[in-house]
């Protein structure tokens, strides 16, 4: 059992090359296509929970800001919004799966979900294997 | 975890599951009831037992959760009679007969390890229904949300409940998933390798196989060793490196023990393989007094009983420390990519006084780790052969500049 992050970028100007239905923002579908969109994704939640595979997901906001560390008893300092995000995230979901196979299987499943004109809009998923915290009980 | 369990506090309930649900599932089971039934049934009877018991203790506690337990599970069951007429009359009437109660845990195990369960179901559902751990339990040992584990759980029962259990049982398949239990180590409140142990001694006792024993003694050897593994802050303190006066003398002696018998019954299996390796550098003094020859001989055993790839990987290792650094990267050449191989070229290479290449090998092992301990291990390995000088020179760790090479030879 491996835990597995997918991070959904909406991919337009980084990573692998798009293909035409992953291309077209949100902003551009019908009300109706945004909610088939929303509820496909609720129900490949549902799918995991019911298989016992859900560990947790969030939708983010599109925007947020870079932050650090600007020395002893200063204010942190801050940078951003930047409008021109090369990598934006738009959310994050953690699986619990049994092998790399499933877990490229569940990705793929999300991104079949629908976009304009109700086809699957193949967008990229990124998928991360967490690293484990301590080593295995044997050597 | 039916509704009704929900409801009552699950940490009262939970030294009383312990103690006793795994036995009363196993006698329902036993007598033809359906695993997921059972164990509905079986919780009920547990929290009636918690609101009967501080008045009224039972003579036997056991045999009366075993009645309560049996009785509502009839009534559940006679609820359903049009689905289930056909097997009415010899639910009522169960066989009779004292009861075997080290077969019917045999039985509940190898229904828990069933092959047509993933391995994670069957480790979820074994440890649940035969350690008696709540399902909150489980899923904090493996980090998932309580619900999402109560699925798995309950989607497992059903797995197991439509296959049922056809021939005898697969207890090749029931041990795999005992030592999977074990390599998880720690997980929350529940230290799951004891969970293991304590799994695997009960099955010593029900099927006197002897790689049931085998596995056993491997489980305890390295049990004994597991205090010594780690360093204060949490790092890998690999085996070479142990502080051997911190390794326990009786589980050791016990393994050992347990292993030879094992052993003299003449039928070999890659457990009793295993340990003996184990055993073998559990009985060095100091890791340089190790006899490496006879560790390579047991690893040809175990490349005879299986052709795995990580066997492969750790015999070179064992060749690498009985005849040199150049036998064991000779042995190395034929090992297909597998986790932890560039780690142990490392640790040749450096062996071989190639420090350099053995460094950019070691930056590239963290960068394959799957665990943070692993990674920071080998990280550390490789800022050691570079020498990068810590900025805080008191800080200079001395593990790791002392340190060795990054995989343990007694990997398996």
């Amino acid at each position: 059992m491996a835990k597995y992050l997918l991070l959904k970028h909406y991919r337009r100007s980084a990573g692998p090359a798009n293909l035409p239905e992953a291309d077209i923002p949100m902003d551009e579908w019908s009300e109706q296509e945004i909610s088939a969109h929303m509820r496909y994704m609720n129900d490949f939640a549902d799918r995991l929970r019911e298989r016992g595979e859900y560990v947790g997901g969030d939708a983010l906001a599109p925007e947020g800001a870079f932050v650090r560390y600007d020395g002893e008893g200063r204010p942190p300092v801050t940078d951003g919004p930047f409008a021109e995000t090369k990598d934006l995230i738009a959310g994050w979901m953690i699986i619990d799966v049994d092998s790399q196979e499933r877990a490229y299987e569940a990705a793929a499943e999300l991104s079949a979900a629908p976009g304009k004109g109700g086809a699957p809009i193949h967008e990229w998923l990124e998928v991360r294997p967490l690293l484990g915290w301590s080593a295995p009980g044997t050597e | 975890m039916t509704r009704v369990a929900d409801a009552a506090d699950d940490r009262t309930l939970e030294p009383l599951l312990k103690e006793h649900g795994p036995r009363v599932l196993a006698v329902l089971v036993r007598r033809g009831a359906d695993f997921a039934a059972a164990e509905d049934a079986v919780q009920e009877a547990l929290i009636e037992a918690l609101g009967r018991w501080p008045d009224r203790m039972p003579r036997d506690p056991f045999a009366w959760l075993v009645t309560v337990a049996w009785r509502k599970y009839l009534d559940a069951h006679r609820s359903q009679t049009a689905r289930h007429r056909r097997e009415q009359a010899e639910l009522d009437e169960p066989p009779p007969g004292p009861t075997e109660q080290s077969d019917d845990t045999l039985r509940l195990l190898f229904l828990c390890c069933h092959p047509a369960l993933t391995s994670s179901s069957a480790v979820a559902l074994t440890l649940r229904a035969v350690g008696g751990l709540t399902t909150r339990q489980v899923a904090e040992a493996y980090l998932v949300p309580e619900a999402t584990m109560a699925q798995r759980i309950s989607r497992a029962k059903r797995t197991v409940a439509a296959e049922g259990l056809s021939g005898p049982g697969d207890l090749g398949r029931v041990l795999r998933v005992l030592y999977l239990i074990f390599n998880e180590g720690y997980g929350g409140e529940v230290d799951l390798a004891a969970e293991a142990i304590l799994l695997t001694r009960e099955l010593v006792a029900q099927a006197p196989e002897p790689e049931v024993a085998g596995l056993l003694a491997l489980m305890l050897l390295h049990h004994a060793r597991r205090a010594s593994r780690f360093a204060g802050d949490g790092g890998l303190v690999t085996l070479a490196e142990q502080d051997r006066g911190r390794w326990d003398t009786d589980l050791i002696s016990e393994g050992i023990g347990i292993l030879q018998d094992a052993l003299a019954r003449d039928r070999l299996g890659e457990f009793q393989v295993q340990a003996a390796i184990a055993a073998l550098h559990a009985d060095a003094p100091t890791a340089d007094e190790t006899d490496w020859v006879q560790i390579v001989e047991w690893y040809d055993e175990l490349t005879v009983l299986t052709d795995s790839p990580v066997v492969a990987l750790n015999r070179a290792v064992a060749v690498g420390e009985a005849d040199g650094p150049q036998a064991g990267l000779r042995a190395l050449a034929d090992v297909p990519p597998v986790p932890r191989r560039t780690a142990a070229e490392a640790h040749l290479r450096e062996r071989a006084g190639e420090a350099t290449i053995a460094a950019e090998l070691y930056v590239v092992a963290a960068r394959e780790a799957t665990n943070v301990a692993e990674r920071d291990h080998l990280t550390r390995q490789a800022a050691r052969l570079r020498g990068v000088a810590s900025d805080q020179s008191a800080g200079v760790d001395q593990r790791a500049a002392s340190g060795q090479g990054a995989v343990d030879p007694d990997l398996t």
